[in-house]
C-alpha cells in the first residue's frame, strides 16, 4: 500500500514538473509584462505606475496600446517585420529545399558530413557570426575591397545598413532551421515511391510535384514556422546590419525599453507581437501533433 | 532490329556498376502471355535485370525489345511496362482509389473512363469496399492487391513483379499465388516475376530462368529445371539433392556406370550421347527418388548402397532420413508416409539399403 501511494506521489511530481516550469518561467513573466503594459510610464524606480494605487483601487490604462495605433511608426514596423520575416522564410525555403534534397539523396558517408557542415556554424556564437558579416559587408570590408582591387567597381557598394544586408543576415542565420526539418521528412521517404510514379507514367518533374512535395509537406511547414517565428522578432540582425529603413519590431522593442525607458509601451509592443505569433505557433504545434500521430 | 522470336527479347544485355558486373551479357526470349520467373539468390543480378526492363537502369550494353520496339533507352514513363514493387510503393498520401487512378491520370484518360476502369480492377482484386481507405488502414495482403491493381489498371504489355509475395505470411502467400495465376490467366498479360523463393517460382511459372552471378544458368519449365538440371549449381540451388562426384567408367548402351569418390559401388545412370569413359561428372539424385529397404533390391540396373540411419525426421505427410554411407557421406532420403502406424518401420542406427533407378539419377557435366 505504502509503495503504491509513494508511486502515485512521484508520478504526480513528474507530471507536475513541466507545468511548474512553464508557470514560473513563462506564465509569470507573461503576467508581469501584461501588467506593465496596462500601466503609465513614470520617472521613478520602477519606471511605471503600480497596478493598485494608494487607496487600493485598480489603476489600469490602455494608453500604451492606443498609442501603438495612433503612431503610424508601429503599424508600419509590424507590417515591415511581417514582410521581412515572410520574405526571409521564402528565401530560406527556396535555398533550403534543394540543399535538404541533395543531402537526403547523397551517399550515407557524405550525408553525415554534409549535415555536420549545416550544424557547424552553431559552434560559434550567433553574435560573432553577425559581426563577421559586418566585416564582410562594410564599405571597406572584404567584399568591397576585393571588388575594387579587381577593378570591377570604383566606389564601394553600399552593402551594409540596407534591407539586403538584413535579408542576407536572416537567411544566413536561420537557414539550418529550414534545412533540418526538410531533410528529416525527405530522408525517410521511400525512394520506390518516385520510381513507382515514373513507372505509372509520371515525368520526373510530375513525380516531384505529385509525390515528393506532398510527402515533404510536414517538413516544409515545420521549417517555415521555425524560420518565421524567430525572425519576426529578430533584434540582432536588423540592429547590426540594417539601415534606417529596415525597421523591425524587435529593434523598436529594444529601443522602447532601453533607450526611451517607456516600459509600458515596450510591454504593449511585446504583447501585440506575441498575439501575432500565437497563430503560427498553434499551427506549428498542430502540425507536429499530426506528425507524431502519423509516426505512431 | 529485333529478329522476331519473342514478345520480349533481351539481347546481350550487360550492366556494370563500376567494376562490379551485375548482369553479364544475358540473352532471353519471353513469349506473349507467359508467366516467367527469374530465380536466384540475393545479388545474382535478377533485380537489376528487372529494373532495366522497367527503365530504372540503362544497360551498359545490349538491347531490350518489347513487342518489337527497342526500349533500351526509353525512360520508365514511356515504356508499355508496369512494375509491382517489393515494398509495394503505395503512395501514402492518396486513397486506394487515387493510387490506382494515378497512372491513368498521367495518361490523360477521360475522367469517366478512369472511374470505370478503376472500379473494374478493384472488383478483380476484391477491394471494392476499400476504395476510399488510406493505405495505412490496409492489411499487408490488401496493400499487395492495391499495388497489383495499380499496375494492372494501365493494361501494360508486360507486368514486372519484384518478389511479389515475399512480404506476406505463409498462408496468405499460398492463397495469393493462385490468385495471381488466375488474374494472369484472365487478363493474358505477360508476367515477369523476380524471386529468390524456388517454391514460388515452381508453382507460379510457365518457365523459370535460374540466375547466378549475372548470368542465366538454365532456362526451362519448372519440371525441366527440377528433374533435368544442366549443372551442379542448378541442381543444388533448386530443391534438395544428393551429389556424387566421380568419373565415367563404362558406357554401355543406355546405361553408364560412374565410379564415385564416396563409394566403391559403381553408380548406374542413364547414358548421354556426349558421354565418354574417363569424363569427370557428377551424379545427382533427389531425396524422393531414393527407396529405403532392409533387404538388397534385386534389379541389376538399380544402384543400391548400404547405409545406416543416422537421423530421421517425421513431418506428418513425409519422413526425412539422413543415411550415412560406409565412407561417411550423408545421403538425404524422403519417403511418403503412406500407411498409418504408430510404430516406426525404421529406427536410428538401423542397417539398411538405399537404391534408385538408373533413370532417376541426373548426370551433370559441369
Amino acid at each position: 500500500m505504502m509503495s503504491k501511494q509513494a508511486d502515485r506521489f512521484w508520478r504526480r511530481v513528474i507530471v507536475a514538473a513541466p507545468y511548474v516550469w512553464l508557470f514560473v518561467f513563462f506564465l509569470v513573466p507573461f503576467a508581469i509584462i501584461f501588467k506593465i503594459s496596462l500601466a503609465d510610464p513614470q520617472i521613478a524606480q520602477p519606471p511605471f505606475t503600480p497596478t493598485f494605487d494608494e487607496s487600493g483601487s485598480l489603476s489600469i490604462t490602455f494608453d500604451s496600446f492606443l498609442f501603438l495605433l495612433s503612431d503610424k511608426l508601429y503599424i508600419v514596423t509590424y507590417l515591415k517585420s511581417l514582410l521581412m520575416a515572410s520574405v526571409a522564410t521564402v528565401l530560406c525555403l527556396l535555398l533550403g529545399f534543394p540543399m535538404a534534397y541533395g543531402i537526403a539523396r547523397s551517399a550515407t558517408r557524405v550525408r553525415n558530413l554534409l549535415l555536420l557542415l549545416i550544424i557547424l556554424p552553431f559552434w560559434i556564437s550567433f553574435l560573432l557570426r553577425v559581426y563577421a558579416w559586418m566585416g564582410l559587408l562594410n564599405n571597406y570590408g572584404v567584399i568591397n575591397n576585393t571588388l575594387m582591387w579587381l577593378g570591377a567597381i570604383e566606389q564601394p557598394l553600399q552593402l551594409i545598413y540596407t534591407d539586403f544586408a538584413v535579408y542576407l543576415g536572416l537567411v544566413y542565420s536561420y537557414l539550418p532551421f529550414m534545412i533540418l526539418p526538410l531533410y528529416a521528412s525527405l530522408e525517410r521517404m521511400d525512394l520506390d515511391l518516385i520510381d513507382a510514379a515514373q513507372d505509372l507514367g509520371a515525368t520526373p518533374s510530375q513525380a516531384f510535384w505529385n509525390i515528393t512535395l506532398p510527402l515533404a509537406k510536414p517538413g516544409v511547414i515545420a521549417g517555415c514556422l521555425l524560420v518565421f517565428i524567430p525572425t519576426i522578432g529578430e533584434y540582432v540582425v536588423p540592429y547590426l546590419l540594417g539601415g534606417p529603413e529596415s525597421l523591425m519590431i524587435g529593434r523598436v522593442l529594444f529601443d522602447e525599453f532601453f533607450v526611451n525607458r517607456d516600459w509600458p509601451l515596450a510591454s504593449s509592443v511585446a504583447m501585440v507581437l506575441l498575439t501575432l505569433l500565437v497563430v503560427p505557433i498553434v499551427f506549428l504545434q498542430r502540425n507536429q501533433a499530426r506528425q507524431n500521430e502519423a509516426a505512431a | 532490329m529485333a529478329d522476331g522470336t519473342g514478345f520480349i527479347q533481351i539481347r546481350g544485355v550487360s550492366k556494370h556498376f563500376g567494376d562490379f558486373v551485375a548482369v553479364d551479357s544475358v540473352d532471353l526470349d519471353i513469349q506473349r502471355g507467359e508467366l516467367f520467373s527469374i530465380l536466384g539468390g540475393s545479388g545474382c543480378g535478377k533485380t537489376t535485370l528487372l529494373r532495366m526492363m522497367a527503365g530504372f537502369e540503362t544497360p551498359t550494353s545490349g538491347q531490350i525489345f518489347i513487342d518489337d520496339v527497342d526500349v533500351s533507352h526509353q525512360p520508365p514513363y514511356q515504356r508499355p511496362v508496369n512494375m509491382m514493387f517489393q515494398s509495394y510503393a503505395i503512395f501514402p498520401h492518396m486513397t486506394v482509389e487515387k493510387n490506382i487512378a494515378y497512372g491513368l491520370r498521367k495518361e490523360n484518360v477521360a475522367r469517366l473512363e478512369i472511374e470505370s476502369r478503376v472500379h473494374a480492377i478493384l472488383q478483380l482484386v476484391q477491394l471494392d469496399d476499400f476504395a476510399q481507405r488510406m493505405p495505412d488502414q490496409l492489411s499487408g495482403g490488401q496493400r499487395q492487391r492495391v499495388a497489383l491493381a495499380r499496375a494492372l489498371v494501365k493494361q501494360p504489355k508486360v507486368l514486372l513483379l519484384d518478389e511479389p509475395l515475399a512480404a506476406l505470411d505463409k498462408k496468405l502467400r499460398e492463397q495469393t499465388q493462385f490468385e495471381l495465376m488466375n488474374i494472369q490467366d484472365k487478363l493474358g498479360i505477360t508476367f515477369i516475376v523476380v524471386t529468390h523463393d524456388q517454391e514460388e517460382a515452381m508453382i507460379l511459372s510457365s518457365r523459370i530462368a535460374v540466375m547466378d552471378r549475372g548470368r542465366f544458368r538454365q532456362i526451362g519449365t519448372p519440371k525441366e529445371v527440377y528433374e533435368y538440371p544442366v549443372s551442379r549449381f542448378v541442381a543444388d540451388f533448386i530443391g534438395t539433392i544428393n551429389l556424387f562426384d566421380g568419373v565415367v567408367e563404362t558406357v554401355d548402351g543406355r546405361i553408364a556406370t560412374v565410379k564415385a569418390e564416396d563409394t566403391d559401388v559403381p553408380l548406374n545412370c542413364e547414358a548421354d550421347a556426349r558421354l565418354c569413359p574417363g569424363d569427370k561428372v557428377c551424379v545427382a539424385v533427389r531425396p524422393e527418388k531414393i527407396f529405403i529397404s532392409k533387404n538388397a533390391p534385386d534389379d541389376p540396373d538399380d544402384t543400391a548402397l548400404k547405409g545406416v540411419v543416422e537421423d530421421l525426421g517425421y513431418f506428418g505427410n513425409l519422413s526425412l532420413y539422413r543415411i550415412r554411407l560406409p565412407g561417411g557421406k550423408m545421403i538425404q532420403v524422403s519417403a511418403q508416409n503412406r500407411h498409418r502406424s504408430a510404430e516406426r518401420s525404421l529406427d536410428w542406427d538401423d542397417d539398411i539399403y538405399i537404391s534408385w533407378r538408373a533413370r532417376s539419377a541426373a548426370l551433370l557435366l559441369e
